[in-house]
């Protein structure tokens, strides 16, 4: 009974100090999954078509710049 | 063996408690400052892709852009060039700055501009320039 409290109590001590662990500590793998969304938007990385207003990709431009 | 049930109920309730807590542990990034720094960015890029293609710009080591090559850059363009990278710098300082703050902590300032630094170049099309971790120019 007594070993089964000190079980439970340093299990919940445990899963608490987890919590302040994610709070203190720099979440590495967050930022990198917030540094990939942003980037695949600034970017437009995960977009089929890139929304270029003044692109003309019918004309082959052939500027000899020579 | 009633009381068994009850610690475990009680774990039950704290693994649930906790719950929440490992959610958060997504990183803030939907605040309006970082929209709009994104937005101007995304814009911008327009802009500065055809630098990254040329080699004129390159990604640097600490998350931002640098001139790389101004030479390969039409003479005509280096002034708007000039300008394109000190904005985009200026915006990135502050995207880097805004997501700390979002996440209560302004102190990871620098670890989130180390961690996009790394991704950025990571996510470089081949043929852009960017720095080494030793700082030297390095090609996709």
């Amino acid at each position: 009974m007594k070993a089964i409290t000190l079980a439970t109590a340093l299990i919940l001590g445990g899963v608490t100090a987890g919590c302040v662990t994610i709070n203190i500590y720099f979440p590495a793998a967050a930022a990198e999954k917030a540094a990939d969304k942003i980037i695949d938007e600034v970017w437009q990385l995960k977009q089929g078509a890139k929304p270029q207003t003044d692109a003309k990709p019918q004309t082959e431009q052939q500027g000899e710049k020579k | 063996m009633t009381s068994i049930l009850r610690h475990f109920s009680w774990l039950l309730f704290a693994v649930l408690w906790s719950l929440p807590a490992l959610a958060a542990a997504d990183l803030e990034i939907n605040t309006p400052a970082i929209s709009s720094l994104k937005q101007g960015m995304q814009q911008r890029h327009g802009e500065l892709s055809g630098f990254y293609d040329s080699g004129a710009v390159g990604l640097t080591r600490d998350g931002l852009v640098a001139v790389h090559d101004p030479a390969a850059a039409p003479l005509a363009q280096r002034q708007a060039m000039n300008g394109l990278v000190a904005a985009e710098n200026q915006d990135r300082q502050a995207l880097y700055r805004e997501i700390a703050r979002a996440n209560g902590h302004p102190e990871w300032e620098a670890e989130v501009r180390d961690t996009f630094a790394q991704r950025w170049i990571s996510k470089a099309a081949p043929g852009w320039w960017y720095q080494n971790p030793s700082g030297a120019w390095a090609k996709k």
